[in-house]
Order: C-alpha cells, then sequence, then structure tokens
C-alpha cells in the first residue's frame, strides 16, 4: 500500500508551468522531503497533494483514494509555516479542531487530544492559550494537531522555516520521534539541506521553471534499534557522521545541476 | 505596571482638573462674569446637591434610553453584518443603507420620530440611539469577518469544513474583538445621542430637556448641573464599553 503515489502531475498558473510530469510514489511511513529554489513548486506539489490545488493534468492518489476523497476523509494531516492555532482556543482545543469538524465526540476529543499532548511534550499546557507558548511550542502543537485524526500521511510545509537553528534541531529530533511513533508517512517541504537529509529517507531535488523532479537522493533518517555505519539510530550520531555530509553534498551538487539546466 | 506609575498617572489629570476648576472659579469671581455667560463652579456644585435626586432620576431615564438603544442597536449592527458577510447579495443591499445612515444627522430625524411616534413615549428618542449605534458596530464586525487569516483558511479547507463550521470556529470567533471595538464606539455616542434626542420636544424627564428648559429659564448654573451629569453619564457608558471589550478579549494577544 502506498501512501502516496502521483503520476505525470502537471500543474499551470496560467502561462507559468509550476509542475511539469512528476512522478513520485511515498510508501506507508516513508519520509520524503522536497527541496529546490525558491519557484521550484515543492509548495504547490504538497498543496496538490492535499486537494488545496487542483492539477492541470495527471493523477494524484493518497492512500489509495482520489486525492479529494483522501482530503474529505481526513486521511492526511498537514502543518505549515505559520502554526495556524485559533488564538481564542486553548491547546487542547486547537488539537481536538480536526477531530471537532469531524463530528468525534467530545469525550473521545478530550481522550484523544491529552494522549497527542503527551506524544509531543506538551502535556502540561493543554489549558494554556496559544499566546502564552514559544515559537516552537506552538509548532509542536500545530503538529499534534495534524496527527489528530490519525492520518497515515503527514504533509508538512516549511514547519520549522520560523525557528530558530537550537529550536529547529530540537524539532527535527522530535519529529522523527514522533513519525516513528504514530508510523505516518510524511511529505516535508524545506529549504534547508542538512534538515532534508537528516529527516528523509529520501530527498527530492527539484528545479524551477518548469518545476519538475531532477534528482532523487537518499538521505540519512535515523532508524531507531536499526543502526548501521552508515545510519546510525540517533539523530546527533547522524548529525557528526561522514555519511551526512556525503549525502549534503550529494543534495547540493543535485541543486546546482537542476540550476544549471 | 506598579502601583506608583498607576497613582500617577490617575494622579495627574485629576490634578490638572482641579486646577481648572480653582482657575475658572478665580476668573469668574475676580472677573465679576455674569451667570448668564458662565456661572462659577461653587453656584454649580450648589446646584448639583440641591438638585441631586433629580439629577439621579433623570440620568436613569436618559441612561436608560441609551442602554436600551445601544442593545438594540448592538444586535442589529451584529446581525446585519454576519448576514452581509455570509451573502453577496445582502452585502450589496445592506451596506450602502447604514453606510448613509452614518451621514443622516439625529437632528434631522428626532423631531420626525417624535411626531411619528406621539411625544408621550421614549420610542423616538431610543430609535434615535439605535440608529447612531448600528453603523460602527455594522462597520467593525463586517471587517471582523472578512479578516480570515490565509492560514486559518487554508487549515479548513484541508480539514474539509462546511462553510457553517468555518465560520463557528474560525469567522465568528476571530471577529469578536472587531465587535467589541465597535461597542467601545458607540457606548459613549449612545449617550449623546440619547441627551440630543430630547433636545426636540418630547417627554420632559431625561437630562438634554431639563438642561434646555433649564436654560430657556434663565437658571444657567442649574443647566451647567445637568451638563456635569451628562458628562458623567457619558464617561459611565464609556468606562462600561472599555470594560466589556477588556473582558471579552482578555485571553487574546494580538499577534
Amino acid at each position: 500500500m502506498t501512501a502516496v503515489s502521483l503520476s505525470g502531475v502537471d500543474k499551470s498558473f496560467g502561462e507559468v508551468r509550476a509542475l511539469d510530469g512528476i512522478e513520485l510514489t511515498l510508501g506507508d511511513g516513508e519520509f520524503v522531503s522536497l527541496i529546490g529554489p525558491s519557484g521550484c513548486g515543492k509548495s504547490t506539489l504538497l498543496r496538490v497533494v492535499a486537494d488545496l490545488e487542483q492539477p492541470t493534468a495527471g493523477t494524484v492518489e493518497v492512500a489509495g483514494k482520489s486525492a479529494h476523497r483522501a482530503r474529505l476523509d481526513q486521511e492526511y494531516g498537514i502543518a505549515f509555516q505559520q502554526s495556524g492555532l485559533l488564538e481564542w482556543r486553548t491547546v487542547a482545543e486547537n488539537v481536538e479542531l480536526p477531530l471537532q469538524v469531524h463530528g468525534m465526540a467530545r469525550a473521545e476529543r478530550r481522550a484523544r487530544a491529552a494522549e497527542l499532548l503527551e506524544l509531543v511534550g506538551l502535556a502540561d499546557f493543554a489549558g494554556s492559550r496559544p499566546s502564552q507558548l514559544s515559537g516552537g511550542m506552538q509548532q509542536r502543537v500545530a503538529i499534534a494537531r495534524a496527527l489528530a485524526p490519525s492520518p497515515r500521511l503527514l504533509l508538512m510545509d516549511e514547519p520549522f522555516g520560523a525557528l530558530d537553528e537550537m529550536t529547529r534541531e530540537r524539532m527535527q529530533a522530535e519529529l522523527l520521534r514522533i513519525a516513528g511513533e504514530s508510523g505516518a508517512a510524511v511529505l516535508f517541504v524545506t529549504h534547508s539541506i542538512p534538515e532534508a537529509v537528516v529527516l528523509s529517507d529520501r530527498v527530492v531535488v527539484m528545479s524551477p521553471r518548469p518545476g519538475r523532479i531532477t534528482e532523487i537522493v537518499d538521505g540519512r533518517r535515523p532508524r531507531p534499534g536499526e543502526a548501521t555505519d552508515l545510519a546510525p539510530d540517533d539523530v546527533e550520531d547522524v548529525r557528526e557522521s561522514g555519511a551526512f555530509f556525503s549525502a549534503i553534498t550529494a543534495v547540493r551538487e543535485a541543486l546546482r545541476k537542476g540550476d544549471a539546466v | 505596571m506598579t502601583g506608583r506609575a498607576t497613582t500617577a498617572r490617575v494622579a495627574a489629570p485629576v490634578v490638572f482638573g482641579i486646577a481648572v476648576l480653582v482657575l475658572w472659579q478665580v476668573v469668574v469671581t475676580a472677573a465679576g462674569v455674569p451667570a448668564f455667560l458662565l456661572p462659577a463652579p461653587s453656584a454649580i456644585a450648589t446646584q448639583i446637591g440641591a438638585q441631586f435626586p433629580v439629577l439621579l432620576a433623570t440620568a436613569g431615564i436618559t441612561g436608560g434610553n441609551a442602554l436600551v438603544g445601544l442593545v438594540a442597536g448592538f444586535l442589529a449592527g451584529v446581525v446585519l453584518a454576519v448576514l452581509a458577510a455570509g451573502s453577496r447579495l445582502v452585502q450589496e443591499l445592506v451596506t450602502p443603507v447604514v453606510l448613509a445612515a452614518s451621514a443622516v444627522p439625529i437632528v434631522a430625524l428626532a423631531p420626525v420620530f417624535t411626531t411619528m411616534f406621539g411625544s408621550t413615549t421614549e420610542i423616538p428618542r431610543r430609535l434615535v440611539v439605535t440608529v447612531v449605534v448600528i453603523v460602527p458596530v455594522f462597520v467593525s464586525t463586517l471587517r471582523g469577518l472578512r479578516q480570515v487569516q490565509p492560514v486559518h483558511a487554508e487549515l479548513m479547507a484541508s480539514l474539509a469544513a462546511t462553510p457553517w463550521q468555518q465560520a463557528r470556529f474560525v469567522r465568528l470567533p476571530g471577529a469578536v474583538p472587531y465587535v467589541m471595538t465597535g461597542l467601545r464606539l458607540a457606548a459613549p455616542a449612545a449617550v449623546v445621542a440619547a441627551i440630543v434626542a430630547e433636545y426636540f420636544g418630547g417627554l420632559q424627564n431625561g437630562l438634554g430637556s431639563r438642561i434646555s428648559s433649564a436654560a430657556a429659564n434663565t437658571a444657567y448654573a442649574r443647566a451647567w448641573a445637568f451638563v456635569a451629569a451628562s458628562i458623567a453619564l457619558g464617561l459611565l457608558f464609556f468606562l462600561a464599553g472599555l470594560l466589556v471589550e477588556r473582558l471579552v478579549t482578555r485571553t487574546r494577544t494580538s499577534r
């Protein structure tokens, strides 16, 4: 079973060809990053998968259904660069939002939100207002919210883009743990090469005008309990390993090649 | 804020106000200003003391009219704004009418309403207040309802929320601070409208009618006493509006 399957996807905005012949498949539980210069269509691609944007041509399947059906069934959760929390709701009520929209009973919602806040390490802040939290904590709430309907797929559009470097690295480790525990596949848009490499099973390198996939590089996502010389199971070890730097170099070269085309 | 800073903030205008009153008293007494021009504060204070029960009763009547009109106008303004935000047709029908209402001078409406409803009822005054209140509440609420953050709109779309859920979870709660701003602006205006409406006949039981009759009877200090009561009533509504706004929006911070 595949989480996402894209085939021959084109997307044009008038004369601009934002996406051109995209072929990509995400397996269950796989972590895939999209990286490329501004205007390469990586965010558009994510939005097409989310059914927030309609492709001009090609087919998009999420969890074996059409992208539209998958959105209606809440098969995916999504997190944006801004946390987008509703500031008049408590942290727990924000996490409950997708469940409330889907008509889940209050008691069940409460329990699920408590569970998720535990998962993202914010159990003590269930009754707080978003404005009382730091940027990193707000983003963790947004991730908990995205995971609320137990989606098989998590879509993330530069979720750590507005965070400082230290917080960002901590959030990456958190995300790896959360993705591992929830078993969800992740499609992750980023500008940062090290971020893409440390998080991903595969890094999809894109180039602009028209937006297309130029190369797919293996990432260095640590797999707990499956440590090898190439892939240690601790994220800090990964960041200091030679394999990490060689993967960064490979992505950088792919980006440069894409630029020259 | 520290206690000392608060004290200073309150004390400064109080001291200033007392200084102005003293200066006023000295100038009026020393220069022998005639009472019809400007009565001395001491004369006004004497009248406030003598007329106190009447002041309270008339302020109660005028305040009551202002409150009834404020509530009616507030509800009408919010409902119209919600309808206008929800339907293009309603918006195009209602918005120009409400904005035109803001250009209507209430002085023009007051005598007409009095003739329409008769001079033995409070309805004309309350109607004038309602018309005055609807405008700021409508404009402010509509702005709030239109101001949905793009990220919230995207989020609700990704959740496949229905238009009603979108309104209930995002649009309406998001507009609350704007609604409260409209209320805060409308509250003191309601008092002004209630007083001015009384200048044009009808029952002689409110602050406005007392001011005009006292002035007409050359009881200048008494007229000023009712003016002072009007100022107090206006301040009361202003502070109440501010308090309600603070209470309702205290859990939010603007980002």
